[in-house]
């Protein structure tokens, strides 16, 4: 397999307070390949969106960053702010979740969407503008000559979320990270902007991670999934193995929680709890007390190791580590 | 036909109809007579500012000592001071110097204290306290009082006149931009500025700045409200404008003697105080309803309703 284009090795965040120390993200590994979609799944709060934003060094005020991020090879951690900031601006490119505040309201889209060119590739305001007009019709957005010199209160939600991921791509990045970027859109607009994004990663080769809590836009577009819980990883694999047959307890719930189309329930199934505090986690497996299945007497003391249950596929849970508990269950 | 009807409610997600800013404000304070009559006062005083010295029928020193205390005439339309002197044409000139000290404090202040409060909000933590307090201990002394010390400091005159009012009024725009930054701050399109890695400066000067300019447009005059009235104080305690030079808090401190007997004297330097000074903050509270982001959607309202 190529080289990965964005790698985190044990990367732990943790905050300062006065009830103690709040591990956010706790170790996590993950890597995403050149064309890859990665789609991170959790929780609010299970760490997702810190992890991207710690490893881009973009983490809030007070967070202890550790670990090692590398971007194309060059280790991201090591670097000084300034160049972190270039080597963010140059190869990441962001989609937020909401495109009505994602956007500045007193300025033309065509300045927003050059603004990035300018500052790192120093192409001129004309050589900016005509990048802008060209990028907005690669997202789609009809008439970009016209539409360049709007402001964002001039289209909508769904066209608004185009000029943010136009942004994004303005230095043709290597990397596309898209924080939970279809949450805030209905349903067809979601659909149109999943189906966009695909397209531009077949044309441009780009690396995506998607955050997201949205099984069903996990499954649409994921090559990998990294599902996150208390702050760490708690499985990863295909989207096909890991829909096929979820290992931890926790995916499984998830999967199950989800409605069918076709099938009526009256009540949809939930999992009871709520996710720990970063500050209180147990001291065992993070999903011991919601745990429908506790599985190995272990599981209440003892924190799981990740391990392997079938080529690429990571369960950090004692219960589907058992060799013949799989067995059992496959049999 | 119903059929080339615009129908709104199968219209769907169309795009807000074109309506710029600039249109929706002047709009706005075309409705209000009020800051119409404003406007219009202060349209006369930049007329009179720029054109004073060619409008006045009389030099402002020419000495008539046949037509002292004069009162209102066709030949004098304000009447003539204590060395027969017309007060119109007075009025008329320093409506220049009111004009300039007002626009050059409030530009001191507005500089100042808006690069003082951006980079303390945009930074916080020890910056902004530092800076802040600086700025506190600055407030917390009564304004004339604070202009009167830099004016002994420094000495009397246009120019002290003029960085005494500005470094006054320095913390209030301070204050106010910190306010307007911290929020602006927070909202997503500066953190996806911040992760585009723009530069500090850059995300300060393009996306923060001109988002607080309704604040610092109707915080600007409202100040020249008070400039003009601070230096008319400072000028009537004598540590302005220095006479021959005509100013209006100079000639009511002149005219204050002749209350009784030359009305006129002191009633005309006044009045344009109090015009200009009622003008500006008119104006100024129209443009702060204008530019309140409430308004746009009271706005809007009304345009769907």
């Amino acid at each position: 397999m190529s080289e990965p284009v964005l790698a985190l090795e044990g990367l732990t965040v943790t905050f300062g307070s006065a009830r103690g120390t709040a591990r956010v993200v706790d170790g996590v590994d993950w890597a995403v390949h050149p064309g890859q979609t990665l789609a991170v799944v959790g929780e609010s709060g299970s760490g997702k969106s810190m992890t991207v934003l710690s490893a881009t060094g973009l983490a809030p005020r007070g967070a202890k960053v550790t670990g090692t991020v590398r971007l194309l090879g060059e280790e991201l951690t090591a670097m000084s702010d300034a160049d972190r900031r270039r080597a963010r601006g140059r190869h990441i490119g962001f989609v937020y979740q909401d495109p009505m505040t994602s956007l500045n309201p007193v300025m033309t889209v065509g300045r927003q969407v050059s603004e990035a060119c300018e500052e790192h590739l120093g192409m001129s305001k004309q050589e900016g503008r005509k990048r802008a007009v060209e990028l907005l019709g690669l997202v789609g957005i009809p008439s970009p000559e016209e539409r360049v010199d709007n402001y964002p209160h001039q289209f909508s939600g769904g066209m608004r979320q185009r000029v943010v991921i136009a942004m994004a791509l303005a230095n043709e990045p290597e990397v596309l990270i898209a924080d939970e970027a279809t949450t805030a859109l209905d349903v067809t607009t979601q659909a149109q902007i999943l189906e966009l994004v695909a397209g531009l990663q077949e044309r441009l080769g780009t690396a995506v991670v998607w955050i997201t809590h949205d099984l069903g836009v996990v499954a649409g577009i994921a090559d990998r999934v990294v599902v996150m819980y208390g702050g760490r990883i708690i499985e990863q694999g295909k989207v096909d193995d890991l829909f096929a047959d979820p290992a931890h307890p926790y995916t499984q719930a998830l999967l199950a929680a989800r409605p069918q189309p076709g099938v009526r329930a009256d009540r949809l199934l939930t999992i009871a709890g709520t996710p720990p505090l970063p500050t209180e986690l147990p001291p065992g497996c993070a999903f011991w007390p919601r745990c429908p299945v506790r599985g190995d007497a272990r599981c209440e003391h003892e924190e799981p190791p990740l391990v392997e249950v079938a080529p690429g596929h990571e369960v950090r849970s004692f219960y589907r580590a058992d060799p013949a508990v799989t067995e059992e269950r496959s049999a | 036909m119903s059929v080339t009807e615009p129908n709104a409610e199968h219209a769907g997600p169309a795009p807000t109809p074109h309506v710029s800013e600039r249109g929706r404000v002047w709009a706005a304070l075309r409705r209000n007579k009020p800051a119409l009559a404003g406007l219009f006062i202060l349209a006369v005083l930049v007329v009179a500012g720029a054109l004073g010295p060619l409008l006045a029928p009389y030099g402002i020193n020419e000495v008539d000592a046949d037509h002292l205390f004069q009162g209102p005439s066709r030949d004098h339309p304000f009447g003539t001071d204590d060395a027969g002197r017309d007060v119109f044409s007075r009025v008329l000139v320093a409506a220049r110097v009111s004009l300039l000290v007002g626009l050059v404090s409030v530009g001191i202040a507005l500089l100042v204290g808006v690069t003082i409060g951006l980079v303390a909000g945009y930074y916080r933590g020890v910056v902004d306290n530092v800076l802040m307090r600086c700025m506190d201990v600055l407030f917390a002394f009564p304004v004339l009082l604070l202009a009167v010390a830099i004016v002994a400091v420094l000495g009397r005159g246009l120019v002290t006149a003029m960085v005494a009012i500005g470094v006054v009024y320095t913390p209030i725009f301070a204050r106010v931009t910190r306010a307007s930054v911290l929020s602006v701050r927070e909202q997503v399109f500066v953190t996806a500025a911040v992760s585009t890695g723009a530069s500090d400066w850059r995300i300060m000067r393009r996306h923060v700045l001109p988002n607080i300019a309704a604040p610092l447009i109707v915080q600007t005059s409202l100040s020249l409200a008070f400039a003009i009235l601070s230096e008319a104080a400072l000028s009537f305690l004598g540590l302005g404008i220095q006479p021959p030079q005509p100013s209006w808090g100079r000639m009511l401190y002149d005219g204050r003697g002749y209350v009784q007997d030359a009305w006129w004297m002191g009633l005309f330097p006044g009045l344009a105080i109090f015009l200009v000074v009622l003008a500006f903050n008119i104006v100024g509270d129209a443009l702060r309803d204008v530019l309140d982001p409430r308004q746009l959607t009271k706005d809007e309202a009304r345009r769907t309703a």
